[in-house]
């Protein structure tokens, strides 16, 4: 039965046209597909967007005739939140002649499979890159295969059907309309004619007032601007607020949780958008963390290595800055380097707005100064100054998407040699994302020496009471801290070239 | 692969060419690229399935007093939970001893152990049941540790002891004598298919079983005894898994007795799939060890004096510990002339899930111990380990039976080792690295070459049979079923090519159909790398009656002797007669000859005495090297594998590109064991990485730029299937040779006069605490 005045969720699954109403809001989007459509070719390997076994791609319009087409997990993925999307999964890349796609084709060729039950992933993950790159560098396909696990082939042919998939005939293979490449050679956009009727299709879903969705007794409410979801949360201060679900999709599959009314603030318009200021970027809480890092990256290339291992591509692709900030984990990514580079946060509740600097957003072990009935609007991270010295460095037991044992941002702010003013944010080793208060004293108003670095970090390590858990003792962490520090030196002031990170040995390969 | 859409490769075949021996696809290739393959979860389910759950201990040991479990009941759509007692047979899954409890009875020896189990109308309604138990446990001491083990004397098997000569002379002779300890952690499967079955009920009590597991007629067995049924009462049927590696060669059972249990209980099909984070807590993983060696050697570091301690972390049950520290033990030779040598092996019990088969099955841990001793050896000595591991080879014609009295008759390690030492580069890159790192700040480079030998045959011998069942329909395609399984390791694509090849047709006439215990009955699992060599030949000895039949009746209606038939692209040759494979098929049928035939095989030449693990548990060895580079942050600890020469024995390939698959993914998986993945128990005996987010295997980007694969050009002298050797195991133990460029790194920081101290994982904290070591060493040293 249909609630009074609810709206069915509308999307497009593998080209037609879906209403789903009746089903609880938290199902996923994997549960979906195999338990109620028999489509079973995308797979559950972990229930919590890390082994990439069940990534589909999902087609958004952008407004302009054109689709953006990003791999994301379906098994952490809510189902309102596809409304107005376009859904592909595995079963659709094949043409309609049952010629395999490209991306399946090099998967064969270049014996891409072993047990195969990750295979599906990786064809979606390699077909949202075939939408995306011309020819891609291994960085750019290590990068797109960050969140797919194989535990079979040790990913070189995998690695080889990535470089081999864009080598084909498209055409010959049936991989036309939605299913050709989707950049040319000269890096010019190719957007089939099939593709503008998908984006004018997606156009036509989209809602003017908030999405109502309900079923199995619970509200989905997904508004469209700042002042509807001022007006959700102000009527639903107990509501659960979620954006991408990276997090709080794990709340459902992990910890079986009822999460009652859920407010989604992922399809609000207005604060979608990154806005360059003179002063700051304004970075609205419903921008993706991939669009939020690519805006930093052109006033913090020195940060842009964080990014890319901060999750992975179909991680990042889904969630959003606003809700790594708002959920305020000890060990999120972002938090550090925010803080490190003086930003804060906006919260609004209802038309009254207040703005604080980050590291005050955080007062205890998950545990946000937002009130009830408040949301995080955006975060505001100041254009870069003149004179900064800046890294960003991540520790942790792998390379790709991993959690930091420990994570630390030093920005210097440099006068003459001089260290004018220090700000370093650190995650991993205290209850919140923090700053090292003692160590910036530390810096201040100091040459920038080896003297200097070498007493910092002995600050530094005795900064913070970090905990030991699974991915490193607290001895290690502090010995670590003190060691970023270091490197920091070696990096930015010792003048030597000698290279100090072991990536840097693969480049040189 | 028969779909016409989804045509093989043009892999340029002559007609006629042998189809052995030809890298083909995976013949499931096309449909895992486009999701159609099946596994167990994408298996149609009949009308009314239940899900089911299972409920666990929450403390590592303690006595059971009572559990609550009206929460559970009373949960919306739970229609049926058991306990220990409501399973009407037996209550063990145990593959080897009778102590492997299908739900905990009256103890609980590990958190995690299943107490309870519950069906529901969906797998959510399941497992939020699963979680609302209430136990009451009177808590008791849990040993956690291999050392808490050791001092308690807690065992679930009786220690093995292996002397050959009298170390104890021996060292007195030595000119020089060390001693230490080096350990290595445990690793869990991370099959990205999870454990999963689905039981349906069938008509007189039987049992219709669908399971992901390496070994049908083992699941068959125990759901049997559970249901209080017979063998031929109960069928396991399993296509394909989404990998096994070990972890479901006896882990299976205890799932699909559960599955069983319920679907006889409710005349409902039932499916048990269990939760990533669950099966991580629940199910047997590598055994961790911890190794103590005193060694006397000479100036040259010829070992001449060994007493090893191998003692592993069994967990609270015998499972498959037995055979997995035998191996252990048969491996700590590794490729080395040991004289005088005693082996001692403890099997450890300890209060945490009961670990198991793992690619390698204890020769990985074995090797481990060997190799550390040559590197302390080597860093004694102020000699390149690579010298040290040369003087210490078997010979090829003396200084060759092992330490369990089998000689060595295929020792091709020397002449492997010197290529691949010339081929690699080692001398030059040995001096550049060195060079390289004098000038270094911050990164280390390391570099190490290893060899393997690995034993190929299960140890126990009556495992080493297979049988095969063959079927020629009057079209002329073929039907294919052998007893093993297929995990991903091409082992169907294999057998596939070798009953094509034997029959004289294309291998997509062949079709391979899922494993199922109706069809061959009583097969050992597939494991110890044995799958091609035993299905393989089985299949083959099932083609060959049918060929000689067909040949006979050809010969019949040409009038030649059948042994001038011959089949070959497809076509079948009788004299002047020449006809179609599928013409003589519909003639041989029409004729009245029998069109179906079973193979079987045998191992020869093993044996060997369980007691004092004595004799020749192997058929052969496959050999391998691999020489790698990998560089270390000596302020952070982190650490990058650089370049990989590899140099492997597959005997002559039944198929070149599977083989390269399986010494790729093979190296990565033995790097993860060696380099990254950490098992995290708290001191509650609470596995803290349960899951891909705090478990870490290698991901694309751990793959190298730099790797060379060779094959080794000869064939296995032993007479196996087409001469080939197993390739699913070994390859995993080359890794070995990136934890020693580990090491060697962070040697190089006493100029290379100190061995490091350095367990596995080689975690980043394990490397910089191993950094730091050698300074301090090195600055006492000066």
């Amino acid at each position: 039965m249909h609630a009074e005045g609810a709206d069915p969720i509308r999307l497009v699954l593998n080209g037609e046209r879906v209403d789903i109403a009746h089903l609880s809001p938290q199902t996923t989007l994997l549960a979906w597909l195999r338990e109620q459509r028999g489509l079973t070719g995308t797979k559950e390997g972990c229930a919590e967007g890390d082994c990439g076994a069940c990534t589909v791609v999902v087609a958004q319009s952008r407004g302009d005739g054109t689709l953006a087409w990003s791999p994301v997990n379906a098994c952490i993925r809510l189902l309102p939140s596809l409304d107005g999307k376009a859904v592909f999964t595995v079963e659709s890349l094949r043409a309609p002649g049952g010629e395999l796609h490209p991306v399946q084709q090099a998967l064969v060729e270049c014996h891409g499979s072993q047990c195969g039950f990750c295979t599906p992933g990786f064809a979606m993950s390699l077909f949202g890159l075939f939408k995306n790159a011309h020819a891609p560098s291994r960085e750019q396909v290590d990068d797109a295969l960050s969140g797919n696990l194989c535990r079979c082939t040790g990913y070189r042919p995998i690695l080889e059907a990535a470089e081999r998939m864009g080598e084909y005939d498209a055409e010959a293979c049936g991989a036309t309309g939605w299913r050709s490449p989707g950049v040319a050679a000269d890096g010019s956009r190719i957007v089939s004619r099939e593709e503008q009727q998908l984006a004018a299709a997606l156009d036509a879903l989209a809602h003017d007032a908030t999405f109502d969705y309900r079923g199995e007794g619970q509200r989905w409410l997904a508004p469209v601007e700042a002042d509807g979801l001022a007006e959700a949360c102000a009527q639903h201060p107990q509501a659960c607020l979620v954006a991408g679900a990276t997090d709080v999709g794990l709340w459902i599959t992990k910890q079986h949780r009822d999460l009652g009314t859920i407010i989604s603030t992922a399809e609000v318009r207005d604060l979608a958008t990154i806005r360059r200021g003179d002063d700051a970027f304004e970075i609205g809480a419903a921008a993706t963390l991939a669009d939020a890092f690519a805006a930093l990256d052109d006033d913090y290339p020195e940060l842009h290595e964080a990014w890319v291992r901060f999750a992975s591509l179909p991680i990042r692709n889904a969630g959003t800055l606003g809700g790594n900030v708002a959920n305020g984990s000890p060990i999120g990514d972002s938090m550090p380097a925010l803080i490190a580079l003086g930003a804060s946060v906006v919260l609004r509740c209802g038309e009254s707005t207040r703005t604080l600097p980050l590291e005050d957003f955080y007062l205890a072990y998950r545990k946000t100064a937002r009130a009830p009935g408040e949301f995080v609007a955006s975060i505001r991270v100041p254009r870069r100054p003149g004179g900064l010295v800046l890294r960003a460095y991540k520790l942790s037991k792998r390379y790709d998407q991993d959690i930091s044992a420990a994570f630390a941002t030093f920005a210097l702010a440099m006068d003459a040699g001089r260290i004018a003013s220090a700000r370093i944010g650190c995650g991993g080793v205290a209850p919140t994302p923090a700053r090292a208060v003692s160590t910036e004293r530390a810096l201040a108003g100091k040459p920038w020496s080896e003297a200097t670095a070498a007493q910092a970090a002995e600050v530094l390590e005795a900064e913070f009471t970090p905990i030991d858990d699974m991915r490193a003792s607290a001895a290690y962490r502090r010995r670590a801290l003190g060691n970023l520090l270091r490197r920091l030196w070696l990096e930015t002031g010792a003048g030597t070239d000698a290279p100090t990170r072991v990536e840097q040995l693969l480049a040189a390969g | 692969m028969n779909d016409p859409r989804l045509p093989l490769p043009d892999l340029g075949l002559a007609p006629g060419a042998s189809v052995v021996g030809v890298p083909m696809p995976h013949d499931s290739a096309a449909l895992h690229a486009s999701g159609e393959a099946a596994y167990t979860d994408d298996l149609p389910e009949p009308r009314g399935t239940l899900y089911a759950a299972v409920g666990v201990s929450p403390v590592a040991h303690g006595r059971l007093r009572s559990i609550d479990l009206r929460a559970v009941r009373a949960m919306q759509g739970v229609v049926d939970v058991i306990l220990a007692a409501d399973i009407p047979g037996v209550n063990d899954v145990g593959p080897v001893l009778h102590d492997d409890p299908i739900l905990a009875d009256g103890v609980v020896h590990f958190a995690g152990q299943p107490v309870f189990a519950v069906a529901a109308e969906s797998v959510e309604a399941a497992r939020r049941a699963a979680l609302a138990a209430t136990f009451d446990i009177e808590p008791l001491p849990p040993i956690l540790t291999v050392e808490e083990a050791m001092a308690a004397q807690s065992f679930v098997l009786p220690p093995v002891h292996v002397r050959r000569g009298d170390a104890a002379a021996a060292f007195s002779r030595a000119p020089h004598r060390l001693a230490g300890t080096i350990a290595s952690g445990g690793q869990d499967h991370f099959y990205v298919e999870g454990q999963v079955a689905l039981a349906i009920p069938g008509e007189g009590g039987g049992m219709h079983v669908h399971c992901s597991t390496q070994h049908p007629g083992e699941v068959q067995l125990t759901v049997a005894h559970a249901l209080g049924l017979e063998s031929h009462d109960v069928v396991v049927e399993c296509r394909r898994m989404g990998g096994g590696f070990g972890g479901k060669e006896s882990q299976m059972s205890l799932f699909a007795c559960i599955a069983a249990l319920f679907a006889r209980r409710t005349g409902r099909a039932v499916k048990l799939r269990l939760d990533r984070d669950d099966d991580m807590r629940s199910t047997g993983k590598r055994h961790a060890f911890a190794h103590g060696y005193d060694v006397g050697y000479d100036d040259e570091g010829r070992l001449l004096a060994l007493d090893l301690t191998l003692a592993s972390r069994c967990g609270f049950s015998a499972d498959l510990s037995g055979p997995v520290n035998d191996r252990a033990v048969f491996h700590a030779d590794n490729a080395y002339w040991l004289p005088d040598v005693a082996i001692h092996s403890y099997r450890c019990r300890t209060n945490t899930v009961s670990d198991t088969a793992f690619r390698g099955f204890g020769g990985p841990q074995g090797m481990f111990a060997i190799e550390a001793v040559i590197d302390e050896v080597a860093r004694a000595l102020g000699r390149d380990p690579l010298d040290v591991r040369k003087a210490n080879l078997y010979g090829v014609a003396d200084r060759n039976v092992t330490p369990y009295g089998m000689t060595v008759e295929d020792n091709i390690a020397p002449a492997l080792i010197d290529r691949l030492e010339v081929t690699s580069r080692y001398r030059e890159r040995r001096a550049e690295i060195a060079a390289w790192n004098r000038a270094s700040p911050v990164l280390r480079r390391g570099l190490a070459l290893t060899p393997v030998k690995f034993g190929i045959s299960f140890t126990a011998t009556h495992f080493n049979q297979a049988g095969a069942l063959v079927h020629v329909y009057r079209d002329g395609t073929v039907l294919l079923n052998h007893g093993g399984t297929e995990m991903g390791q091409g082992l169907f694509t294999k057998v596939r090519q070798v009953v094509a090849q034997e029959l004289g047709i294309a291998p997509d006439r062949v079709r391979v159909t899922a494993t199922d215990t109706s069809k061959v009955p009583n097969a050992s699992a597939t494991a110890a790398s044995s799958g091609s060599d035993l299905n393989g030949m089985a299949a083959r000895d099932a083609a060959r009656k049918l060929r000689e039949r067909l040949a006979a009746h050809a010969a019949r209606k040409a009038g030649c002797d059948p042994a001038a038939v011959s089949f070959a692209g497809g076509r079948v040759e009788s004299g002047a007669a020449s006809m179609s494979f599928a013409e003589l098929a519909r003639s041989a049928y029409l004729a009245r000859v029998p069109l179906s035939a079973t193979g079987f095989y045998a191992t020869p030449k093993i044996h060997y005495d369980a007691k004092t693990l004595t004799g020749r548990p192997f058929f052969y060895f496959a050999y391998g090297a691999a020489c790698v580079e990998a560089a270390i942050d000596t302020l952070t600890g982190e650490h990058r594998l650089l370049a990989v020469d590899i140099l492997h024995d597959v005997g002559a390939s039944l198929n070149p590109a599977i083989d390269r698959g399986q010494i790729e993914g093979g190296f990565l998986q033995g790097w993860g064991w060696l380099a990254m993945e950490e098992l995290v128990w708290n001191g509650k005996g609470e596995l803290r990485t349960h899951a891909p987010s705090t478990y870490k295997i290698p991901t694309s980007r751990d793959w190298p730029a730099r790797v060379r694969i060779d094959f080794w050009p000869g064939e296995n002298r032993e007479e196996t299937i087409h001469r080939s050797k197993a390739v699913g195991e070994p390859p995993l133990m080359l890794a070995l040779a990136g934890f020693h460029a580990l090491r060697d790194a962070v040697s190089s920081l006493s100029d290379y006069r100190f061995a490091a101290k350095l367990d596995a994982p080689a975690t980043d904290e394990r490397i910089l605490r191993a950094v730091e070591d050698m300074r301090r060493r090195a600055r006492d040293a000066a």
